[in-house]
Parts: C-alpha cells; structure tokens; sequence
C-alpha cells in the first residue's frame, strides 16, 4: 500500500463529498427547488477521485454532463458549485453555466461538457501546450461509454497517438448510454479502440478505488515523462438514472439493488481500509458527518444567494466586441 | 512598402507574428506538408501554398502537419488556447466545417460566456471559402453567415492584400476566437502592402469608393466586383459609394446606416446562399433604422437557393458578377 493515511482520508473525504452533493442534489431536483437538468454521479466515485488524487493544481481536466465528481476531485468549490445549479450569481460560473458546464480554470477544470464526447478534443490542447511549452503536466479526459461512439473520441486518441501528448483518456463505463445498453451499442471492446490507437489500455475496476489508483499512478506517471497517451477503461455503474426524473425502467430491480448493495464504491472502501486496519471506522464516520453538514449548508448558502442582474444577459460573450 | 499578393500578405503576417510571440503555433492538415516521408519536408506549405516557407522557421514543433482529423484540430486549438499558447488552426475548405462544427459552436464560442467570464481562448481559425475555381458542391461555399450567426466567434473577410495582413495580424493578437476567411479567388491579387507590421481594428468598415448617387455593400471577394461597377457608373456621370465591411462580427453597424442614408439608395452584394446571409441581415438592419432615408428598395444580389455547380457555365451564371450588379445598379439609379 502507497497511500498514507493522509492520502486516505483525502480519498474519503472526496468520495463522501462527492456522494453528499449528488444525493442532496437528488432530493432537491425531486422537490423541484432546482432548475434545469442535473446528471448525477452517485456510484461512479472511486474513478473521479482515483484518477484526481494523481493529479496536481496545474494539471487540467474536462469532464461529462456528470461531471459534479470530476468538478469536486479536481477540487472546485461545493458551495459556488451548489450556487451554480441554482443559477446565483456568485455560482462559480456566475450562474450563466449550470450544471453542465462547470469550469474553474484556475484549478485546471476545463469545463463539464453538455455534448456527449465534447470534451476529449479538448484535452489534446491543453496536453500540445504541456508539450510546446515543456511542461511537466497532463491533461485528463473524461467521456462515457456512450462517448465511445463517437468520431471525436476516435479521433481524440489518434492525434494524442500521432502527436506522442500527456493526455491520459478516461471511459467511465457505466453501461448505459441513457437508457441503451452498452452491449447494444458498443461494437467489439472499448479497450481494442485505445490499443488500436496505440495508446497504453488499461481495463480497471471502477468500483475499488485502490484499482482506479494504481492504474492512474502508471499512465499518469508515464505520461508525465514522455512516454505518451493512455486509456482507462474503468467498468462503474450509476445508482440513479441518466437524468434526474429518469424513471431507470431499462433496469431491473435486482439490478437496481445489486448495484446500491454490492458496488458502492464508497462500502467498499471502507470495509478494505477498516479490514486492513489502515483508518478507524470513527475517523471515516466524522469525515461522513462532515461531508453531511458541508453540503447542507452549500444548499442553504445557495437558496439564499442573489441571481444574476438583467445585465449580466449581455456581459462576457467577448473580451472586446 | 512593397507589391504583395494576397498569398503572400497573410504568410507575412504569419511570420512575423510568430516571430514576435512564441505562443503562437499554425497546426492543420498539410500546412508544411511532407510529414514522415522521406521526400521534401514543406512540401507543400498548405494547400495552396500559404504557409510554405514557415516550416524551416520554426520547425516542426510549431508547425504542425496533423492527420486528417478536423474535431479533433479544432478542439485541440481551442483547449490549446485555453491553456496559453495563440494557436492558428487551419480549415482547409470552410465548406469541412461540416465535420467539426460542434468544437467551435458549442465548445470555443461559448467557453467565456458559461465559464462566467473566466475563459480567455485566443485562438484564429485560418479558412479558405468562394466559389470561382470549379471545385463544385463541397468546396466551393461560402457559409460565413453560419459563423456570424453564432455569439461568441468574430468573422473576418479581408478584401485585399493590405487588409489581408492587418486583420490576420489582429485576429491572432485578438483574445477572443476569431474565424478568418480567405476567398481562394484572392491568393493571387496583388497590391501595396507594407513591410512592417501593422494591425487593423475590427468592427471598423472600409469606404473604397465615395459617391452621391447609390451605395454598394460588400465583403471578401465582392468588393473588387462592386469598385469595377463603381467606376464603370463614374464614366456615365453617376457616382457611387462601396462600403467594405471587413468583418461580419462585429459589424460597423454606423458606417452601414451612414452609406446608405447618404444615397438612399442600396446595392448589397454577397456571395453567400440567400437565405438568411449577410444581404438579409444588412437589407433588415437598413429598414429597421434608415427607412425614411430609402429611395428606392434595396438591391440584393446573390446566388441563387442552390449548391454550388460544377459545370463553367453553370459555376458562372450561379456567382454574382460585374454585369448582374450594374444591372441591379441601374433597376434603382
């Protein structure tokens, strides 16, 4: 084991923080005190938070349309976070994103993304300019299996190949792309398409966070010294639907149960760290606590805050026009 | 002071911008050419030739040749300029937008506005448009009335050589995306263009021509077709203004109003398909603040609603010419 039990409690703290802004977000969304639509990550954790915690301030990332795990592990702020799907003001977008376009530059959150395989491309920039400017950092981009499909995923992961990039491409493989499956709409294996690129692939157990740990550690380590791209292909799944008010009536209930009962990344931890007697199960509760009262009070923060003035319609579409 | 072609005022531009700032970097496809063969390096420095010489500047780590992947170049130049560097991405053909619209719609446009103001994403699309060269369907169109629809990216149009190497210069210096676009009819026109660098605004049109009688409107290649109108008229006593617009976003919306409450009479001429182009979007901006200034309705003169042919003479009776623009002239003069 690598991780000190610093790096642990890091690890929970972000897995739980992750866990209590989607859940409150689920009740919230369910009483319809919030706006627009919302995508959640409850289930998916382990990845967000195994791939972060490799990662330092200047590395960058760009996320999915469930992106509110990436967005915490990158470290962006729950409560400008929660302020941001309220659509405040002071939400860490000015209120003029939501949820599917949080960014927050100066902590190398390159932006949620509300098209699907939107964001991968971007990544490839943000790598070319780590290699022009002989930079010691990678960027990370996150798409789904759903994202697998399409062209500039493909075309993502050929020109990282070409151009030998630190981007490091992540499919969270949740199997379902709304309400199809991936053994519908995958064609042959994900993990062939990296390795067809060239690129180092990995398949990782998404559900453990040590798997997703370790595999991040190899190709972001890798990456970092030159020795170019790679794909995760980490098999997770998500407890809630596609979106909020998505009944899931294209899984079943065993399904349902299993994936609550059996795949909690975060009851998984915690038996293995508490089995191992690396953290005491007080330690994890508190930080659970914690976790519980910093989100209720991004929400009351957030239900309170101002909204945008009617001028800001027209600020920040230019620099200068 | 020198003669310049069109060509070789926005590699120019290029050069010296590069020199001066390190960041910035030209990625597309071909743009040395050559890459991984054993033959010339620079071989072909674009595809018409616009880039050629660059390379053994600044070598291949700021030149760079990508493989035939236009989302992929596009969101790469926009994550690029998100991160630091000023890239200039090549699109070879406008008409390619078609196959990666979704990097600079959805993703470069927008970045500042849902980022709340916190995105800075310098980075200028280099593109080729125009019909002219028998290239048919695919690559023969206009489309930037599709660009100028969307918030966020600015338009330019450079007429000739001297705009040509102003504008390019501002469009890479500019901090917000810029889309600028090359008539391939132009490369080979020829004019004064100075040695130095110099930049000019945006948003500023240009008046060619200055008369009393009628006002034309044009952009890109347009504006050559409408100053010959112009001077053809001046020889039968009739005097005419022809405004150059430069850039489509943003748009110098007083020297619009101005030329043509001047005459009260317009000519709008635009490559574009009709539909929804420049022509409509001019034509309704006029009405709405200058109607009471109008002598006579306004001219548009365009394609017609179909693709571009492939066929000569079907290529030159679809394109606005000399002849159909005095024509219209003379319908309201």
């Amino acid at each position: 084991m690598q991780l000190s039990r610093e790096e642990l409690l890091k690890a929970y703290q972000g897995m739980c923080l992750i866990r209590e802004f989607d859940d409150a977000v689920h009740y919230e969304f369910a009483a319809d005190a919030m706006p627009g639509f919302v995508h959640l990550y409850v289930g998916e954790e382990a990845s967000a938070m195994g791939i972060c915690m490799n990662l330092n301030e200047k590395d960058t990332i760009a996320s999915t349309h469930r992106g509110h795990g990436h967005c915490i592990a990158k470290g962006c702020d729950v409560t400008d976070m929660m302020k941001e799907l309220y659509g405040k003001k002071d939400g860490i977008c000015g209120g003029k994103g939501g949820s599917m376009h949080i960014a927050d530059l100066s902590k190398g959150m390159l932006g949620a993304n509300g098209i699907v395989g939107g964001g991968p491309p971007i990544v490839l920039g943000a790598a070319l300019t780590y290699k022009t400017k002989k930079m010691n950092n990678v960027s990370v981009g996150f798409f789904g299996d759903g994202a697998s499909n399409q062209g500039s995923i493909s075309e993502s992961m050929n020109m990282a190949s070409v151009l030998k990039l630190p981007a490091i491409f992540v499919c969270e493989d949740n199997g379902y792309a709304e309400s199809t499956a991936r053994e519908y709409a995958v064609g042959g294996k994900i993990l062939d398409r990296g390795k067809a690129f060239g690129l180092d692939s990995h398949e990782v157990d998404g559900d453990n966070f040590f798997e997703v740990y370790e595999a991040a550690k190899h190709v972001i380590d890798n990456a970092r010294n030159g020795k170019g791209p790679a794909l995760l292909h980490i098999k997770t799944s998500k407890v809630y639907g596609h979106f909020e008010g998505d009944a899931i009536s294209y899984r079943t209930k065993e399904e349902n149960e299993r994936i609550k009962n059996d795949e909690d990344p975060l009851k998984i931890f915690k038996k293995k760290v508490i089995d191992a007697g690396l953290l005491e199960l007080t330690q994890l509760e508190n930080i659970e606590n914690e976790s519980k009262s910093k989100i209720k009070k991004a929400i009351e923060e957030s239900k309170d805050a101002a909204f945008p003035n009617p001028n800001d319609l027209l600020t920040d579409v230019y620099i200068k026009y | 002071m020198s003669i310049k072609t069109y060509r070789e005022a926005i590699n120019e531009a290029l050069l010296q911008e590069m020199k001066k700032d390190e960041n910035v970097i030209v990625i597309g496809e071909d743009v040395a050419g050559g890459a991984g063969t054993n033959g010339e390096q620079d071989a072909w420095g674009g595809v018409l030739g616009v880039t050629k010489g660059l390379l053994k500047h600044f070598g291949r780590e700021r030149i760079i040749d990508t493989p035939i992947t236009e989302t992929a170049i596009m969101g790469m130049a926009s994550g690029a300029a998100l991160t630091g560097l000023r890239p200039v991405a090549e699109l070879m053909f406008v008409d390619f937008m078609g196959v990666c619209f979704d990097q600079i719609l959805n993703q470069t446009a927008k970045f500042r506005y849902m980022f709340g103001g916190k995105a800075v994403t310098p980075l200028t699309i280099r593109t080729m448009y125009g019909g002219g060269l028998r290239a048919a369907s695919q690559h023969s169109q206009c489309l930037y009335p599709m660009f100028t629809h969307v918030p966020g990216i600015k338009v330019v149009l450079p007429s000739n050589p001297y705009d040509a190497k102003g504008l390019l210069i501002q469009s890479i210096r500019d901090n917000d995306p810029v889309i600028f676009m090359e008539h391939k009819n132009l490369y080979d026109t020829s004019g004064d263009v100075p040695d130095e660098s110099y930049s000019i605004p945006f948003g500023e049109a240009n008046f060619t021509r200055e008369g009393k009688d009628l006002t034309f409107i044009a952009m890109g290649q347009t504006v050559a077709i409408c100053n010959n109108v112009a001077d053809t008229l001046k020889k039968e006593g009739k005097t005419c203004t022809v405004l150059d617009l430069r850039t489509l976003s943003p748009l110098d919306e007083d020297s619009i109003l101005e030329a043509a409450e001047e005459t009260g009479k317009v000519v709008i001429v635009d490559e574009s398909y009709p539909r929804c182009n420049v022509a409509t979007d001019i034509s309704a901006l006029i009405c709405q603040n200058s109607f009471d200034s109008l002598k006579a309705g306004i001219k548009m003169v365009t394609p017609p609603h179909t693709p571009v042919p492939f066929s000569p003479p079907l290529e030159d009776l679809y394109l606005p010419s000399e002849e159909k623009v005095l024509n219209a002239a003379k319908e309201i003069l």
